[in-house]
């Protein structure tokens, strides 16, 4: 089917005794945005780390562009670039300078360096901030430039390490955006999230981490399918009354809106009908929904995110 | 990945490391204004020759500039959270290494050049055939020390670290016949003086200003040599060993 760019088979890391990541295995193919989706603490920087080469796995076998990890790291980097977890430019250099070091350690040419980045800079709405220190920078900007240095030297592959974390709203939607181009521009995508929206706008597959193990792999939609057991009713009556032993399965109260999880939505929606004539209530809204990644991701994982 | 482009990669990390830790006053202020302080101190109430003072001035500002940030260097990037960064770039831990000692040595070479003119006012003859092999030889040697010395432990404190190092330092500036010549020491602290690298810069830098030895220039020449190769390489691997505790 499609190429392999990243094949990772039976990966564990231990820290001292402390087993982070316990046998995992999963490949990603050319041009996808593979989610790595799991509460904090799971494993998922762990698993970035030794993708890009900088812990060694305790045991396990990394395959990057068909290359062996172990024999071929400097060369599998020269075509791929990351994001760590914290956005860390050189504080005390300004945009421009952070971006002409990254260039140099790629073995860029001077004037591609400074092609690209003022390219880059404008696209990430940073150009008027080129010359200034990124001491002064918020998170957002950082992260911006953070993004700007690893497309700078054009990588087939880029490592993003809970790219929108803690990020402001526009950051947060112009980093998206970009790595939605980027997918279109035939890059490959590896993403580490615990944001169960971010993992559903952009990933086209997404595997489910939790104590470093690998509990799912598929798209967000298949994985949705594992829950779709568990419809969600969602309605409302006025003058606002429910009680909630009429209807089977999980019943939740929010405000004037009830939501009842459950798989038989027919026998479900009839009985809320006639509780609703009996005691002579307006229905205004009723809606069947499909359960939502996070109501998955909750199933699965069996405990709150954050 | 070819040498020579590992090489040129390693050059832009002497400019990053120029541009952030060099330039910084109190680097600055430490590394120069440091040896002189001690220099006077030295100096007072003893009747010394010139050429006496001129190696010792020269040894100090040699050793204090070279070892002045190398040390600090990793912890701090460690700490501020780009050492991930970088070593995740198309470049080796040895090429990282190798430039952050380049940074080292050539801004112990450029201040160390300055403070040789003092031979001029001080009116010596200086060899610079032997001079100036000795002085870069030397340089590169502090140079690769404080490779080593960020190696161990890998902390991402560089007060620690700059504890440390400024202990071993001080510990070699007494033992290595700056202040007292060597054949003037008994033989137990000749031993001792024997382990550091500064002792046979002295000892080289009086064969440039004709006078005597202790050791021969041949033998000051090699140790050099060795401690470099030695310092480089065991600080090289030992990074690479503790380079997982780094990350937290
Ligand atoms: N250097 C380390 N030493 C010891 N334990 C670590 C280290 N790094 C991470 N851990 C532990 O390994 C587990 C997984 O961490 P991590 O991969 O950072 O998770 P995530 O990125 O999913 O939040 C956590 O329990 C964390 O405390
Ligand atoms: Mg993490």
């Amino acid at each position: 089917m499609s190429v392999e760019i990243i094949k990772a088979e039976h990966l564990k890391k231990y820290y001292g005794n402390f087993l982070a990541v316990n046998d995992i295995s999963f490949s990603v193919h050319k041009g996808e945005i593979f989610g790595f989706l799991g509460p904090n603490g799971a494993g998922k920087t762990t698993t970035i780390r030794m993708l890009t080469g900088i812990l060694n796995p305790s045991s396990g076998r990394i395959e990057v562009f068909g290359m062996d990890m172990k024999k071929h790291k400097i060369d599998i980097r020269e075509r791929t670039d990351i994001v760590p977890e914290m956005a860390n430019p050189y504080i005390d250099l300004s945009a421009m300078r952070n971006l002409r070091l990254m260039g140099r350690l790629y073995g860029m040419k001077g004037r591609e360096i400074e092609k690209r980045s003022i390219e880059l800079l404008k696209l990430f709405n940073l150009y008027e901030k080129k010359d200034t220190k990124v001491r002064g920078f918020s998170k957002g900007m950082k992260q911006r430039l953070s993004l700007a240095m690893a497309m700078l030297p054009d990588p087939e592959l880029l490592f993003l390490d809970e790219p929108t974390s803690g990020l402001d709203v526009m950051s947060a939607r112009l980093i998206k955006r970009i790595i939605r181009e980027e997918q279109k521009k035939g890059k490959t995508i590896f993403m580490n999230t615990h944001n169960m929206q971010d993992a559903n706008e952009l990933c086209n597959r997404v595997a489910i981490i939790n104590h470093g193990k690998l509990i799912a792999i598929d798209t967000p939609e298949k994985i949705k399918e594992i829950g779709a057991k568990s419809n969600v009713i969602e309605f409302s009556l006025s003058p606002f009354k429910f009680e909630g032993g009429i209807v089977e399965g999980r019943v939740e109260i929010l405000g004037d809106k009830v939501k009842v999880y459950t798989g038989e939505v027919d026998e479900t929606i009839k009985k809320i009908v006639n509780y609703a004539e009996r005691e002579n209530l307006k229905i205004i809204s009723l809606n069947v929904e499909k359960p939502s990644l996070e109501d998955v991701f909750m199933a699965l994982v069996g405990e709150k995110n954050e | 990945m070819s040498k020579l482009s590992q090489f040129s990669r390693s050059l832009a990390i002497v400019k990053k490391d120029m541009l952030i830790f060099y330039l910084k006053g109190p680097v600055v202020i430490m590394g120069l204004l440091f040896p002189f302080f001690l220099f006077g101190a030295f100096l007072i109430g003893r009747d010394l020759s010139h050429e006496y003072l001129f190696v010792a001035l020269i040894a100090m500002t040699a050793f204090f500039t070279s070892t002045a940030v190398g040390p600090t260097i990793i912890p701090w990037e460690a700490r501020s959270k780009t050492f991930e960064r970088l070593i995740s770039s198309p470049v080796s831990i040895t090429t990282v290494l190798f430039g952050d000692m380049q940074a080292s040595f050539y801004f112990g070479i450029i201040i160390t050049s300055f403070i040789s003119l003092t031979a001029i006012f001080l009116g010596i003859g200086v060899n610079l055939l032997i001079f100036i092999p000795v002085v870069l030889l030397s340089i590169l040697t502090f140079s690769a020390m404080t490779i080593l010395m960020s190696s161990y432990p890998p902390t991402d404190v560089p007060a620690d670290v700059m504890m440390l190092s400024s202990l071993v330092k001080f510990t070699l500036l007494f033992i290595s016949g700056i202040f007292v010549p060597l054949e003037k020491l008994p033989w137990y602290a000749r031993a001792v003086s024997a382990i550091s690298p500064l002792t046979y810069m002295v000892d080289a830098l009086r064969y440039s200003v004709s006078m005597r030895g202790y050791f021969p220039l041949w033998l000051d020449l090699i140790a050099l040599l060795l401690f470099s190769l030695i310092f480089f390489f065991s600080g090289v691997f030992i990074h690479k060993r503790v380079l997982e505790k780094r990350f937290t």
